[in-house]
């Protein structure tokens, strides 16, 4: 489970973030919607604590995820915006790579690199070097490697960035696996077809602040708009930004 | 039995990241290439090349005949006898000495003008002329050699014309200076010998660039030093296991050089020079512990000015810039000797550079000269280390663009 309360963060001049909270369930997939510069990769790195917020709290499975930054990394899978691989490594190593940082050794380890890649279904591109992969299988070791150490919680920076249709749907029942395992899923996203889609709960962010945050019934309700894109747009104030 | 009872997770982290690294580069062609052949053979073959040049011009200097081409050679018979006694070649007059001058046809030329005998039968001074060019590369040894003969001669030619008199020549030599020379041979190649340090220093820099920028500026331009930050590791284990890849990449480096010195240095004429030149495995070894804080402390800063380049073209740019940093000891103590003391040896760089100078010069280091150079270097390589790990921990560094 991911708490935040009250997030705040600014660049320079730039108030990124400016109170933001909501709570992300276990067994739940909730999207962060909102369009380019809204501050939702600001609010993702925070709670994966690569920045630290300017005030405000998180908490990640009851762990202070401001002050106790390592041991909350232990509960988090994180697939960031920047989501390149080691092109000389294999896919393998590259898997093996991260689960040794999360302390994974032996026998233990070696299984779970297993499972990661029969789970993925990349057994054939194990045994080769990243050079050259396409797409679906960067995301595809990306997501292991994120995912090797068995964490509770999935937090995913527009995930289906670049990807094509068949990598979609792949990434899609992927996340609804996780979310069926019990997994708290948290990603983000400027595009509502990815959101409605997918999503149990939709935290909407517009100019650093949460505008909104429902189902997808809620949202509609709330608005009085009788279709989901009109409720974004309304409560958004403009569909600048956003993708169908 | 769980290995990291053993090794406490810090260290396990610092040694994935290490292994991780060093595999990730030893399959990179262009790094082992450079890191392993070019940086180390770089230095004992421009070493060989400088030997050799050294070599000829003091060869150059002390036995071959010097040829000039001689304008009115028939006004002076007896001058041209006695220069000729000396080693000048007379060479067939050229049209102009100005444009032979400036034709570069040749270094000198001498002219004797068609009144030269009568000044001479009157006793009066007879004026020969030089004719050069003091901005030109190698004017300066046949000028000086053209000269000192010309004096030698007029001396003798004093002498006579004193005796002939009466006098005794000693009369114009109320103080004669007496050359005692103390350079060794070995002090006498001083200015090749003050080069050999920086070899030492550039190979470190050569074998550790390529790692110092790929595990820092490389990593972010590739987009995976953020997912890599995000792993439940501190900051400064991760740039602990880079630090520890570049430097051993940065001492292999250094070690095949050592060893190409040592085969080089088998090869070279030295005894023509009349200087000894060790670069035995004592040498080896004493420069490899000397170095050892050095390369730690060159890595620690290239990988420091690499991690805030924001691309891999900025950092090579900062890395060009940095590596001319260690010349300025080598020049200067070639260009001014100075007097080692020991607080010198505390120096990183100039440490290294006495020490090594020293080593190759064939005398000892004291005790204490290699203890104060190893602590000097250690505390500026462990600061480097504590300012890359502050540097590090900035939230600045691990965001892309």
């Amino acid at each position: 489970m991911i708490e935040t309360s009250d997030l705040h963060k600014t660049f320079g001049n730039v108030q990124a973030v400016s109170g933001v909270s909501f709570t992300a369930q276990n067994g739940q997939i909730t999207g962060l919607l909102g369009p380019n510069g809204a501050g939702k990769t600001t609010t993702l790195r925070m709670l994966y604590t690569l920045m630290q917020p300017d005030s405000g709290s998180i908490h990640i499975d009851g762990i202070d995820a401001v002050h106790e930054t390592l041991a909350a990394r232990q509960h988090l899978g994180v697939l960031p915006d920047a989501r390149g691989l080691y092109k000389r490594l294999t896919a393998r190593e590259n898997i093996d790579y991260f689960a040794r940082l999360h302390g994974l050794s032996g026998m233990a380890l070696r299984k779970r690199v297993d499972a990661m890649i029969e789970l993925l279904g990349m057994q054939d591109i194990a045994g080769r070097r990243a050079e050259g992969f396409s797409q679906g299988q960067r995301v595809k070791v990306t997501l292991a490697r994120a995912l090797v150490h068995q964490p509770q919680n999935l937090i995913l920076d527009e995930p289906g960035n670049g990807l094509d249709v068949m990598a979609t749907r792949a990434l899609r029942d992927f996340l609804r696996q996780q979310r069926a395992e019990g997994r708290c899923v948290l990603f983000s996203s400027h595009i509502m077809q990815e959101v409605t889609a997918l999503c149990d709960r939709i935290v909407v962010i517009a100019r650093g602040r949460v505008v909104a945050d429902g189902t997808a019934d809620e949202l509609r309700v709330r608005t009085g708009a009788t279709n989901l894109e009109d409720a974004f747009v309304s409560l958004i104030g403009t569909s600048e930004g956003l993708a169908q | 039995m769980n290995r990291r009872f053993i090794f406490p997770p810090h260290l396990c982290a610092v040694w994935t990241v290490y292994l991780k690294e060093v595999r990730e580069n030893l399959r990179d062609r262009r790094t082992v290439i450079n890191a392993l052949v070019t940086g180390p053979l770089l230095g004992p073959v421009l070493f060989g090349l400088l030997f050799s040049f050294t070599l000829q011009r003091q060869l150059a200097d002390a036995v071959k005949p010097l040829p000039v081409p001689v304008i009115g050679a028939a006004y002076a018979p007896h001058l041209i006898h006695a220069l000729e006694a000396q080693g000048m070649v007379v060479k067939p007059p050229p049209r102009n000495a100005r444009a032979a001058i400036r034709a570069h046809v040749a270094q000198v030329v001498l002219v004797i003008p068609s009144d030269y005998d009568r000044a001479w039968d009157a006793g009066e001074p007879s004026g020969v002329e030089l004719y050069y060019d003091s901005s030109r590369q190698g004017s300066h040894t046949p000028v000086t050699r053209l000269k000192r003969m010309l004096k030698t001669y007029a001396g003798l030619v004093v002498a006579q014309r004193l005796f002939v008199r009466g006098i005794s020549p000693l009369i114009l030599r109320p103080v004669v200076p007496e050359d005692r020379d103390l350079a060794t041979p070995q002090s006498r190649s001083a200015l090749m010998f003050s080069i050999l340090p920086y070899f030492f220093v550039l190979t470190v820099f050569l074998g550790g660039m390529y790692l110092a920028i790929d595990t820092t500026a490389g990593e972010r331009e590739r987009q995976s030093l953020e997912p890599l930050l995000v792993n439940p590791v501190s900051r400064g284990a991760i740039l602990s296991g880079k630090i520890a890849a570049t430097v051993s990449f940065a001492l292999v480096s250094l070690t095949l050089s050592i060893i190409a010195f040592s085969v080089v240095g088998r090869f070279l004429p030295v005894e023509k020079l009349d200087v000894i030149l060790d670069l035995g495995p004592r040498f080896a070894l004493f420069v490899l512990l000397l170095m050892l804080p050095l390369a730690v402390l060159l890595v620690t800063l290239q990988t420091i000015v690499s991690a805030f380049a924001k691309s891999y073209r900025e950092a090579q740019t900062y890395l060009s810039i940095l590596m001319l940093l260690p010349v300025i000891p080598s020049l200067l103590l070639s260009v001014m000797p100075l007097r080692a003391r020991t607080w010198m040896y505390a120096v990183p760089l100039l440490g290294q550079q006495l020490g090594i100078m020293d080593l190759v010069r064939g005398e000892t280091v004291s005790g204490v000269e290699v203890i104060a150079c190893l602590i000097g270097s250690s505390v500026a390589a462990l600061l480097a280390i504590l300012l890359a790990r502050e540097l590090y921990a900035s939230e600045r560094l691990a965001v892309s663009a």
